[in-house]
C-alpha cells in the first residue's frame, strides 16, 4: 500500500486485524448490496462472539445468514430479521441476543458515529419498547429520545465502482446503509465490482471520498434476489 | 360485505393528491399502488432509498440492484432518485412525505399502534415502521377491523407492543373509515352493505356515529 492507494489483493488482507468479540458494521438492505464475499471471509476465519450491526441478517444460507450456523454472532443491532429459520431459533433459545433498533435510528446511528456526533434525540420510538431506558427530553412540546451513535471495530461495505484512493460510486438501491457504514468503521474495508484509475470518477459523482476508506478489493459477487417479482413483458406500460 | 385487500387499496387511493409523494408499507398498502386515480402524479417513497418507485421489472428488465423495502425487485419511474438509507429517513422524519399507509395488528382510541411484534410469537422487527410512525403527519392505517373470531382490533387501549404513540387520525378497514380524536373512534363511512350496528359490535374502543353514516363509493 503507498500513500492513497487503498487496494488490497486479497480478502485475507482485507480483513487483517478481524479478531474475536469486534463489532462489525454491514452495508446492505436484505441482500441487495451486502458485502457478500467479506461476510463469507468472516465465516472462513471463523471469528467468533461478533456484534454486528445491520439492517437484516441476511438468510439461511446467504449473507450474514452464513454467520448463524457456527455461532460467530453473538449480538446483533437489526431493525428487522424475518426470513431466517436459524437465527429465529437462536434468538428464541437466548443463544443470540437482538437489539431490534428502528431502521431510520440505526441508519442515524451510523451516520452519528462516523461523524463524530456521539449521540442524537428522535420521535422515532417514543412511547414504544425501544425508548426503555432512554432519556427522554421535551423539545417544543414534543417528546424525544436520546439515542447513541455506533461505532465499529470495521465496517464492511459493498459499493459498485471505486478508484484506487477508494472513492467511492453506489449503484441504484444497493446504497442504503453502504455509504453510512463507510463512515463508521475504525477499519473501514469495501468490496467493489470495479476499479478504476484515480481521475477518472468525476469528483461531483463520488458518493463517498476516500477518506473513509481503509482498505478496498475488488471482488466478484452473486447479487442473490431475495424476492423476485416480475410482470409479464407483454403488458408494456410506460415506467 | 366487508371489503377485500384491492378495496381497501382502491378506497385509500382515493385519498391521494396531484403532486403527493406517499410511503406505502407491505402488504395491502402496496396494491395502493394499483389504484392511482387517472390524471393525477403520484412520486411512491420506498424506505430502503428511492423515490420514484415504479411496477415490477420484466424478467429482462430484472436487476438485483434495485429492489423496493419488500426486498421485492421494482423499476424506476422518469425523474426517480436514489439516495442513502440516512437520507431516506431525513425525508421521512423530517415530515417531508405526504402520505405514509401501512398495516396494523392494533389501533387505539389514543391513535397508538401495534403493528411489528407478538411477543413469545412473532419477532422480526419494526423495520421503518416507527420512524414512519414518528415522523408522518397524514397517515392512514389498514387492517381488518377484528380477528377471524370476532375480537376488535380496534380497541381502548393496545394490548401488543406499540410502534408509536398517539400518531394515529385515520384507519380503513374491511368494514369502515374511521377518524380518532379526542380519544375517541368517529366512524366516517361503512363498506358497502354493512350496517353501523355490525361495525359498533365489532369496535372496542368507543365509536361516535354523528347522522347517518355514508358507504364508500368506488
Amino acid at each position: 500500500m503507498a500513500g492513497f492507494d487503498k487496494v488490497v489483493s486479497s480478502y485475507e488482507e482485507a480483513l487483517a486485524g478481524l479478531t474475536d468479540n469486534m463489532t462489525v458494521i454491514a452495508g446492505g438492505f436484505g441482500l441487495c448490496g451486502i458485502p457478500e464475499n467479506l461476510i463469507a471471509e468472516i465465516k472462513r476465519k471463523n471469528i467468533k462472539g461478533l456484534t454486528l450491526v445491520s439492517n437484516n441478517c441476511g438468510v439461511d444460507n446467504f449473507g450474514l445468514g452464513l454467520l448463524l450456523p457456527g455461532r460467530q454472532i453473538k449480538k446483533i443491532i437489526a431493525s428487522y430479521v424475518g426470513e431466517n429459520a436459524e437465527f429465529e431459533r437462536q434468538m428464541m433459545s437466548g443463544e443470540l441476543e437482538v437489539e431490534l433498533t428502528p431502521q431510520g435510528t440505526l441508519a442515524e446511528k451510523m451516520r452519528a458515529g462516523g461523524a463524530g456526533i456521539p449521540a442524537f434525540f428522535t420521535a422515532t420510538g417514543v412511547g414504544t419498547p425501544v425508548a426503555e431506558g432512554k432519556e427522554e427530553r421535551n423539545f417544543n412540546g414534543r417528546d424525544y429520545i436520546l439515542e447513541k451513535a455506533i461505532v465499529g471495530d470495521f465496517a464492511i461495505v459493498k459499493a459498485w465502482k471505486a478508484d484506487r484512493y477508494g472513492n467511492l460510486v453506489f449503484r441504484k438501491t444497493a446504497r442504503n446503509f453502504n455509504p453510512l457504514a463507510a463512515t463508521a468503521g475504525k477499519i473501514t474495508v469495501v468490496e467493489v465490482e470495479e476499479i478504476v484509475a484515480v481521475g477518472e470518477l468525476d469528483p461531483d459523482q463520488i458518493h463517498t471520498p476516500g477518506i473513509y476508506v481503509n482498505r478496498l478489493i475488488l471482488g466478484g459477487f452473486e447479487k442473490r434476489i431475495e424476492q423476485r417479482t416480475v410482470r409479464p413483458s407483454s403488458s408494456v406500460k410506460g415506467e | 360485505m366487508a371489503l377485500s385487500r384491492e378495496q381497501i387499496a382502491q378506497r385509500v387511493a382515493q385519498e391521494l393528491q396531484d403532486g403527493f409523494y406517499v410511503n406505502l408499507g407491505i402488504g395491502i398498502p402496496t396494491l395502493v399502488a394499483n389504484f392511482i386515480p387517472k390524471g393525477i402524479d403520484v412520486m411512491l417513497q420506498s424506505e430502503n432509498g428511492l423515490l420514484g418507485m415504479g411496477q415490477f421489472p420484466t424478467e429482462d428488465d430484472i436487476d438485483a440492484d434495485l429492489i423496493n423495502a419488500g426486498k421485492q425487485t421494482v423499476t424506476m419511474v422518469a425523474g426517480a432518485s436514489v439516495f442513502d438509507s440516512a437520507a431516506s429517513f431525513a425525508m421521512i422524519r423530517g415530515g417531508h412525505v405526504d402520505l405514509t399507509v401501512l398495516g396494523a395488528f392494533e389501533v387505539d382510541v389514543n391513535g397508538n399502534i401495534a403493528s411489528y411484534m407478538i411477543p413469545g410469537k412473532l419477532i422480526k422487527g419494526m423495520g421503518g415502521a416507527m420512524d414512519l410512525v414518528a415522523g408522518a403527519d397524514n397517515i392512514i392505517v389498514t387492517m381488518t377491523h377484528a380477528s377471524k373470531h370476532g375480537v376488535s382490533k380496534l380497541l381502548n387501549s393496545c394490548s401488543l407492543p406499540l410502534t408509536g404513540k398517539g400518531c394515529i387520525k385515520k384507519v380503513l378497514t374491511d368494514l369502515a373509515f374511521i377518524e380518532i380524536k379526542d380519544g375517541k373512534f368517529y366512524l366516517l363511512e361503512r363498506a358497502p352493505g354493512v350496517s353501523v350496528a355490525e361495525i359498533i359490535t365489532l369496535t372496542e374502543g368507543e365509536l361516535v356515529v354523528n347522522g347517518d353514516i355514508p358507504e364508500m363509493q368506488f
